[in-house]
Formats: structure tokens, C-alpha cells, sequence
């Protein structure tokens, strides 16, 4: 279980406790969290679960994989260095207190 | 803008259609009728990663019922819808009550279809569309996998195919028979059939082609123990899955004299033939310029329909004809297809398809009209580019693998969403 921090477009910031092994995709979906789309439902191919991860923090994930690095380069908001796919980020204790910012627009 | 929109269908065009409706600025009341138990769930993982024991039924959320509340969405669960009443503009719910209407979103889905056998509704004889089913054919793994039973799967179509790789990891011997001498082959030309062919051999799977099924094989408890092909061979097996295609759920639109041919006609606005109706995703066979009809199954086109749904209820009507996408992931290889294929004369491969990232450029004439790419989605998206664009590589400069196809692809406007 880890605490994550969503901060919505519209500014409101919702801690979310996500359990282990779930992406923080689903963490926010399932909480009502509103900025993610999710098309495709966590299966890395429609880049509308973009999200920017806060920078300090950028080095504690596991890097990102080929394929969300090819769908990366499609987000509709601007891309960061900080840009992730929130499907293909699985939550662990370690992640305790990791704060999304989700972008204004996911297509 | 006041009124009262009902929204039949609870999946992605249903739920793409009711949030898109709040943002186009619609007031008035928004109900969310879904058939089944759950509220709105992705699909897509169910013949994968919740087939596989990788995830939990919470994970398939597509959305929280507090977020559609919070959009002042009544999402109404385990509701079937009897009939249309276009005349009274209302829909008529199972348990007799009637629901007003002043706009109707029909969302409906489809079915899979069945087999025309004696047997074909064994306990063990399932197809896979829900959760639901996905939960029954989980069962059955459970219980091959006890008995060393194989799993046949009847189709070599995506869904037939992702579940028996999912079957395979598991460590389930498959069996999956086809009725045509190749795989997918309303959807893949015959290269990546072959390599698709290939991958499924080379993880295990017994594949027949141009395999008839001819009988399933009861048991005294009316249990599918066997199926038998039309050759003769005789295949046990502790579980039959099922995939043969869908067919649409236009009936509500048929009974309500909406024009309906194998889908709810819609127009590429997601209109119907009454104007206070439109139709979204599965359940819609869409009117193209040339008359002619395009169904299409995918999540891409409930969600780009649902937009377009709402927008022409709005009064705003959304033309989506942009490239169709597709995606199905099976083993480690992630399949993209963008754009349709039907037509194409020439079909040129890029990397390659036995050992990834490798594609299929399918051309006709000098025109580029899809892209099948394999563990690429760089090149899947560079693809959706080119074809939104209309811009055609040559086959020279695709089969040429120094060639860089994305200098091709001028900054291109978003379209907006």
C-alpha cells in the first residue's frame, strides 16, 4: 500500500491509498480521480493515463519500458522529462507519498 | 440546454458518451442504463491480464461511481431495457417502468455468436464478453489445469487467440481450430497470419487450420468432454472457448423501426434514422460515402463514436472518419493495426516478424491504407500520423530499413478531441 497524491487539472490535490501491485492508473480510477482517461484500460496503447511525476522522485521508478516510451511520444499535452504513463507504474510500499501532477488534456 | 438523455449501455461508448455530453455543456439529467451487475469496466484486460490471474476484478474499474456521480451521472446497474417507445419518447425498462427521454444514446454492444451445435450450451462451451464469462472460463482453467485437461478454443480470431495464450501461460495444453487455412484472416494479410501461426506453434499451441468442428461430446452430466472434427479426430478437452465473432445488439433499434443492417446504420456523426437517436460503438454499422456499411469492434471506435454521439445531440455534429486502431496483445507481442486493410494490393514488411519490432505496410496502388506493426508502437503511431495525414511512404523507402519514415510525417495538427 502506498499514499499517492493526484493533483487534478482543476488544482485539487486527492491522496489516494493505492494497493501494492496495482498501477496508479487504477489507483486514481477507482477513486474517483478525476484527469486520466485510460482508454485502453492499462494495456500501454492509447497514452491517455498521462501523467508528471514529481522530479525528485523520478529516479525511485523503475524506468519506463520500449513501448511506453513509443507511446510517450503521443501524449496530447505537452511531454516532460517527467512524463510516465500512470498504467505502467505499479505501486509499492517505496512509492509512499509520490505526488502525480496529471496533465489538462489526455487526447 | 435542459432535457433529459438516456444512455443505453454502460460500456465505453456509453460511459465515452454520457462525460462527453457534461463537458459539451449539457445540463439537463443524464442516465447511465448498464445490463449487467457491475458498473463500467474495461473489457480489454479480461482475455488477458484478469484471465491470467494478474489482476482483480477492482483493477477493471473504468470508472468510480463516485466520479459519475460527481458528474451528476445516474449510473443505473443490472437494468435491461425491453423497448423503445419512440413514438412516446420513452424507454421501456424490465421491470415495466418507463424512462423519458428528449435524446437517446444507444450503446448496446454485442454478442457473441454461437455455435449451431447440439451441446453448444454446455456448462463448459463459453464464449467471452463479460466479466461474467471471463470469470466462468477462470473457473474452468482452474479446473483443466486440476484434471490435465486441454482447453480448445473454436476460432482464431483476437479474442479465441489472447485466450489461448492467456491458457498457455497457465501451462494449459490448447487446442484452437480454425475454419479458414489461416489465422485472422478477415483482419491480417498473410504474412503476419503465418508469423501469428508460427508464434502460437512455437508457444505450445496445437493449431488446426481449416479445422470444422462437427460435434461437441456430452457427458451423462451434459458436460463437454470432447469435440469432434469434421475429419474425424476426436479432441478431449475439460473446456471449449468460443470465438467466432459478435453479433450487434441492434435489437431494441430493429423493434423500434430504427434502419438497422447487421448494426444500428449510423452516419459518420452517429446519427440514426431519428433524429433524437444516435448509436455508439459495437452495436453500430456505419454509412460510409460510398454507401456502403463498416462495422468496426474496437475500443477507439466506441470511444471516438460516444464523443461523436454526444456532440450531435448537442446540436454540434463531430464527423469521425479519422484511421481506425486496433491492438491485441498476446505472449510479449503487443499486435497495432491502424487503419483498414480490406482493398490492398501490396503488403510490404519492415523489420521483422519472427523477432520483433517488425511491420506490414499495406498498400494500394501508391496509396498507404493501414499498418500492422508488431511490438512497435513508435512505428503504430508514426503509422496513425501518415494515414490521418494522407501521406504514403514508398514501398522502397518502407522496405528500406536505414530509411527514416518519420521524416515523412509533417507536424501535424491534433485534431481536436
Amino acid at each position: 500500500m502506498a499514499a499517492i497524491t493526484y493533483v487534478q487539472p482543476d488544482g485539487q490535490a486527492v491522496t489516494v491509498a493505492v494497493t501494492d501491485g496495482w498501477s496508479l492508473m487504477q489507483g486514481a480510477m477507482t477513486a474517483g480521480v478525476e484527469g486520466i482517461t485510460a482508454e485502453c484500460g492499462g494495456s500501454c496503447a492509447c497514452a491517455t493515463c498521462h501523467c508528471y511525476v514529481d522530479e525528485a522522485r523520478l529516479a525511485e521508478l523503475p524506468p519506463p519500458s520500449d513501448n511506453e516510451l513509443g507511446m510517450l511520444e503521443n501524449v496530447a499535452a505537452e511531454r516532460r522529462a517527467n512524463s510516465r504513463l500512470s498504467c505502467q507504474i505499479k505501486a509499492t510500499a517505496a512509492l509512499e507519498g509520490l505526488v502525480l501532477t496529471l496533465p489538462d488534456r489526455q487526447e | 440546454m435542459p432535457g433529459a438523455i438516456v444512455i443505453v449501455g454502460a460500456g465505453q461508448a456509453g460511459v465515452q458518451a454520457a462525460e462527453a455530453l457534461r463537458s459539451g455543456g449539457f445540463e439537463g439529467s443524464i442516465t447511465l442504463l448498464g445490463d449487467e451487475p457491475h458498473g463500467p469496466y474495461h473489457r480489454p484486460p479480461l482475455s488477458k491480464a484478469w484471465l491470467a490471474g494478474e489482476m482483480d476484478a477492482a483493477q477493471l474499474v473504468m470508472r468510480a461511481p463516485e466520479m459519475l456521480a460527481k458528474k451528476d451521472i445516474t449510473l443505473r446497474t443490472g437494468v435491461g431495457v425491453q423497448a423503445l417507445d419512440r413514438a412516446a419518447r420513452t424507454v421501456r425498462l424490465a421491470d415495466g417502468s418507463a424512462l423519458p427521454y428528449t435524446g437517446l444514446v444507444l450503446a448496446t454492444g454485442a454478442t457473441p455468436r454461437r455455435l449451431a451445435l447440439p451441446g453448444a450450451d454446455a456448462p463448459n462451451v463459453l464464449a467471452l464478453r463479460t466479466q461474467a464469462d471471463a470469470q466462468a472460463i477462470a473457473g474452468q482453467f482452474a479446473c483443466c489445469a486440476q484434471a490435465a485437461l486441454p482447453v480448445v478454443v473454436v476460432g482464431g480470431g483476437f479474442i479465441g487467440l489472447e485466450v489461448a495464450a492467456t491458457a498457455r501461460k497457465k501451462g494449459l495444453a490448447v487446442t484452437v481450430l480454425e475454419a479458414q487455412p489461416r489465422l485472422l484472416s478477415r483482419v491480417l494479410d498473410t504474412l503476419l497470419s503465418q508469423a501469428w501461426a508460427e508464434l502460437h506453434r512455437g508457444r505450445g499451441v496445437d493449431l488446426r487450420l481449416s479445422a470444422q468442428l462437427q460435434a461437441i461430446e456430452l457427458d451423462a452430466q451434459g458436460l463437454a468432454v470432447a469435440v469432434h472434427t469434421a475429419d474425424g479426430q476426436r479432441l478431449p478437452c475439460g473446456l471449449v472457448v468460443v470465438g467466432i465473432g459478435v453479433e450487434p445488439n441492434d435489437a431494441l433499434a430493429r423493434a423500434a423501426g430504427l434502419d438497422c443492417d447487421r448494426g444500428v446504420i449510423v452516419d459518420d456523426c452517429a446519427r440514426t434514422s431519428d433524429p433524437l437517436i444516435v448509436a455508439a460503438g459495437d452495436c453500430t454499422a456505419r454509412r460510409l460515402v460510398d454507401g456502403s456499411l463498416l462495422r468496426l469492434e474496437s475500443v477507439n471506435n466506441a470511444t471516438e463514436q460516444g464523443k461523436s454521439a454526444a456532440s450531435a445531440l448537442l446540436g454540434q455534429p463531430r464527423p469521425w472518419t479519422g484511421t481506425p486502431w486496433f491492438w491485441s496483445d498476446q505472449y510479449d507481442r503487443k499486435l497495432q493495426m491502424a487503419g483498414l486493410a480490406a482493398g490492398a494490393d501490396q503488403h510490404v514488411l519492415r523489420g521483422s516478424l519472427a523477432t520483433p519490432p517488425g511491420s506490414v505496410w499495406h498498400f494500394k496502388g501508391d496509396r498507404l491504407l493501414a499498418v500492422d506493426t508488431v511490438n512497435s508502437p513508435r512505428e503504430h503511431l508514426l503509422a496513425r500520423k501518415l494515414l490521418d495525414a494522407g501521406i504514403s511512404p514508398t514501398p522502397a523507402q518502407v522496405q528500406d530499413p536505414g530509411f527514416d519514415l518519420a521524416s515523412l510525417a509533417a507536424p501535424v495538427a491534433r485534431p481536436a478531441a
